[in-house]
């Protein structure tokens, strides 16, 4: 049953543009929710699984941005000391491999980090990293142009050489492309969640002394897991600058990163469906809400939900709703599959 | 035999408190040797030093030949020193099975050399199911199949007490320190428990015991070692330890549920009451 | 020497104002163990009262401003009571997240009430400053410094000196004990928030003519309190007075030497700073361990 409800979801989504047709303004919409689900994916599992209540997710993806853009595009930057760096373009694919992996190079700086301060100091750190992430895209105007934005980020490109390639210029294409993203972040989560780095994870998040006493090395632990969250999230961050072709330093906008964490929250944190279910809520909720009311109203219903959903649902929706079926969470449910038969 | 675990001069000061002031002794292989006092005695203080979670201010802990000094409770584990703990003994959201899981985490480090990434490729197949086997089998020995699939914190509190000793024996010790291991057990339960730390011995795991109910002290020890105001004032076999005047005096000179304690302990010695 | 100079008083001037901001949010978390994102929130409201009564109503300046104190001391108690007290009880990552619900309802409600253009509050000063040497202050900046300072003050004797900040400062120390006291504990989570609430009010309301007043302002705001929070220790009030201060100077500073795009990066590099070196901020005793 836990295992059919991504699969049906998953059909679903597949399916979806041929219901819906050719409506650009939807797809849109699905598109930008996908990438903020890939992030509050990612998001969870620092969040969720580990516990660690990281508020500057955004800069990890903001970092993704920016180096896939930069990557794509080239650049000739006067570093100081008579020292240049001059770029030329690569394709996006590189792109966002090195985003991937340098936003996972920060992450490793935060895990780092997160087993020093933790609590509502590893919140406020985290914050403020972001905070000198986003005055930095904004002041190095050399290299990211500041407010006047990156543009004309080079659409991606797939495909192998000798095969040939194509540009994902359209909707429709950059759709598929954020869906098997999205799909693969889900799968490589669940494999790692029911591993025993998972196990692991999840020790330290429930009983820290005791996890340390079975020998979990909780530095490293919650090293690993910031840095595949932050990859993740720079991964994101890349689908963001190529499809939409153009970033300014808005893109580390505190108010995303709450946005990622509503939808984990909502959906379920520590839990696989949790942000999917609450990013898809989240994601669409605007457009939902635009045809009846002004963007300001609608934010304002965005924090009325958040609070509600607090209040009804304090553990979120996929875990309340579990529960309500009276099932278990979609978490430990494969794991009670597997188990052996008990030894009589 | 030769010692396993020498606690060398060890002192631990918090601020001008001293917790512990130059405790100096040694569990030999094999044995069963407890550690009492009355209450902030240090007892807890001391097994915070062996495992890691305390520095302490002066002095040393050696396991097997090999200096604890800096090490972080997890690499002394790896060592194949474990411990329970008093109060929170369980990963309370997790199944009794999960836990036990959990605890294996360095038996699965053995299986697959580069976990993440095996995790990742989804390599771990076969190493999982010998750890479910494991699992499994463990929590047959310490009685607690029966409730596998239930959430550890929903557990009576006697029975995570057992979980906590799964857990620890789930990281394959050489030696198990266990802090106040019956304590909110009744009294059957605490029975079939002296029997399981026989067991455990038996396979060669030494054992040191910090506890309060005596006649399971001295009903299970070797050898006891009594601490009262963070110093060692009494060392030796049960028999002599009941009759030691530095002792009596130690938990006399405390309030009445500590004389309590000594009036049982000196009842044991005509009436065994756990077989 | 001049510019140095001016750049320290720059600093004491904006100083207050941030020490206001740090000491509402500390007493907040110290007492109630709330992360308050709604602080930059009531900040932003804080300047907007401010801009409704001199500006839209053609109120005195001088009584506006306890206007707006009244107003975020009105609509903190408001906030508590509906949101916070029902999740009494809850970890500090629910109320967290609800004060970020309230924090963004706050937030969108003003711009969604005044517009996003940015707006000024005329003030009654004179418009030259007053020169000492090469130094030279608006007469606008030292009524702020004056006014923070003497806030502060009288937060300080609200504290020490009342049976009200007897009984916060019983529930600082230990909530359940001071309920066994006695202490109505509900009430005075409903004060504490209250009153840090009107501190932030009082911030905004005295920065917003300064500078301009739009429905963002609070965001950075309510990111420079934590800062100051984080230095002085969460829940050490002076730290945060000092903190404040500490802030101020870095930014002058940093804008004056360094760049002034730079400015607002200045505090967060001072956190990540100090919390590499000491975990529990500058002013926050060293923690027991076990």
């Amino acid at each position: 049953m836990t295992r059919l409800l991504p699969l049906a979801l998953l059909a679903g989504l597949v399916a979806l543009p041929l219901a819906l047709g050719a409506n650009p303004y939807l797809l849109n919409a699905l598109i930008v929710t996908g990438i903020l689900t890939i992030g509050a994916m990612s998001l969870n599992l620092l969040l969720g699984f580990t516990g660690q209540l990281s508020l500057g997710h955004i800069a990890f993806f903001g970092i993704g941005a920016y180096v896939s853009a930069l990557t794509s595009l080239g650049f000739d930057v006067e570093l100081g000391f008579g020292l240049r760096a001059v770029h030329e373009p690569w394709p996006p694919v590189v792109g966002f491999l090195l985003a991937t992996v340098a936003a996972g190079a920060c992450g490793y700086l935060i895990g780092r980090l997160s087993f020093r301060v933790r609590g509502a100091y590893f919140v406020i750190v985290t914050i403020s990293f972001a905070e000198v992430v986003r005055l930095v895209a904004l002041n190095w105007v050399e290299l990211t142009q500041g407010p006047l934005a990156l543009t004309n980020i080079p659409a991606f490109t797939l495909g192998l050489p000798g095969l040939g390639f194509w540009t994902l210029k359209s909707k429709l294409q950059n759709y598929y492309l954020v869906l098997a993203v999205g799909t693969l972040c889900y799968l490589l989560i669940a494999r790692l969640v029911h591993s025993r780095f998972g196990r692991a994870m999840r020790g330290l998040k429930e009983n820290e002394s005791l996890a340390l006493s079975v020998g979990i090395n909780a530095t490293r632990t919650l090293t690993v897991a910031a840095v595949i969250s932050a990859a993740m999230a720079g991964a994101a961050g890349s689908l963001y600058a190529h499809y939409l072709r153009i970033i300014d330093p808005d893109v580390f906008l505190f108010a995303t990163t709450v946005t990622m964490v509503i939808m984990v929250v909502a959906g379920g944190k520590g839990t696989l469906m949790g942000p999917v279910v609450g990013g898809l809520i989240f994601g669409l909720l605007p457009v939902a809400l635009r045809p009846v009311m002004a963007p300001e109203a609608q934010w304002i219903v965005y924090g009325l939900v958040l609070i509600v959903i607090l209040f009804v649902l304090p553990r979120g929706i996929v875990p309340g709703m579990a529960a309500r079926l009276g099932r278990r969470p979609a978490r430990s449910a494969p794991v009670l599959e597997a188990s052996p038969a008990v030894p009589q | 035999m030769s010692a396993i675990l020498s606690v060398d001069h060890v002192g631990v000061r918090f601020g001008g408190l001293v917790a512990i002031a130059d405790l100096h002794f040694d569990v030999r292989e094999g044995e069963i040797v407890s550690l009492i006092g009355p209450n902030g005695a240090g007892k807890t203080t001391a097994f915070n030093v062996m495992t890691g979670f305390l520095k302490p201010s002066q002095g040393e802990v050696r396991f097997r030949g090999t200096s604890l000094k800096g090490l972080a409770p997890h690499a002394i584990t790896r060592l194949g020193l474990a411990r329970t703990f008093q109060r929170t003994s369980v990963f309370p959201d997790d199944t009794v099975f999960d836990n036990v899981m959990i605890g294996l985490h360095q038996v699965g480090g053995r299986l697959g050399r580069a976990p993440v990434l095996d995790a990742l490729l989804g390599r771990a197949g076969a190493g999982e199911r010998q750890l479910r086997a494991r699992a499994a089998a463990l929590l047959d020995w310490v009685g607690l199949s029966g409730r596998m699939h239930e959430k550890a914190g929903a557990l009576a509190y006697g029975e995570q007490r057992l979980v906590g000793v799964a857990l620890a024996l789930a990281t394959e010790p050489a030696m198990l320190l266990l802090d106040e291991p019956v304590s909110g057990m009744n009294a059957s339960e605490t029975r079939v428990f002296v029997r399981l730390i026989r067991q455990v011995r038996e396979r060669g795991i030494t054992i040191l015991l910090v506890e309060h109910d005596m006649p399971m002290v001295m009903e299970v020890s070797d050898r006891i070692v009594v601490l009262n105001y963070g110093r060692l004032i009494a060392e030796g076999p049960p028999d002599r330890i009941r009759n030691d005047p530095a002792v009596i005096e130690a938990y006399l000179g405390q309030g009445s549920s500590a004389r309590q304690a000594a009036k049982s302990a000196h009842g044991s010695a005509r009436e065994p009451v756990h077989a | 020497m001049d510019e140095l100079i001016q750049h320290l008083v720059n600093a004491l001037i904006l100083g207050g104002t941030y020490a206001l901001l740090g000491i509402g949010l500390t007493l907040i978390f110290g007492i109630m163990n709330v992360v308050n994102f709604t602080h930059g929130a009531l900040y932003t409201v804080g300047a907007y009262v401010m801009y409704l009564t001199v500006a839209a109503l053609g109120l005195n300046f001088f009584l506006a401003l306890p206007v707006a104190i009244l107003g975020g001391l009105v609509l903190g108690a408001v906030i508590e009571v509906a949101l916070l007290r029902p999740f009494r009880g809850s970890d500090i990552d629910t109320t967290m997240l609800v004060m970020i619900g309230a924090g963004i309802i706050l937030q969108s409600g003003t711009l969604w009430t005044f517009g996003g253009v940015a707006k000024a509050i005329p003030s009654p000063f004179p418009e030259a400053p007053l020169q000492i040497g090469m130094v030279s202050v608006s007469w606008l900046r030292l009524f702020v410094l004056g006014a923070a300072l003497a806030l502060i003050a009288l937060t300080y004797a609200l504290i020490n000196r009342t049976k009200l900040g007897l009984a916060m400062r019983a529930a600082f120390q230990d909530s359940d004990t001071a309920a066994l006291m006695g202490v109505d504990v509900r009430r005075i989570y409903t004060a504490t928030f209250a009153l840090g609430s009107s501190l932030a009010a009082a911030a905004g309301a005295l920065l917003g003519p300064v500078y301009v007043v739009f429905p963002q302002m609070g965001g950075l705001a309510e990111l420079k309190a934590f800062a100051i929070v984080i230095l002085g220790g969460l829940g050490n009030v002076t730290g945060a007075a000092i903190g404040g201060f500490i802030l101020a100077l870095a930014e002058e500073l940093g804008a004056g030497y360094v760049s002034s795009g730079y400015r607002d990066a200045m505090g967060f590099l001072i956190i990540i700073a100090v919390l590499l070196c000491r975990p529990t901020g500058l002013f926050a005793k060293a923690e027991r361990i076990g």
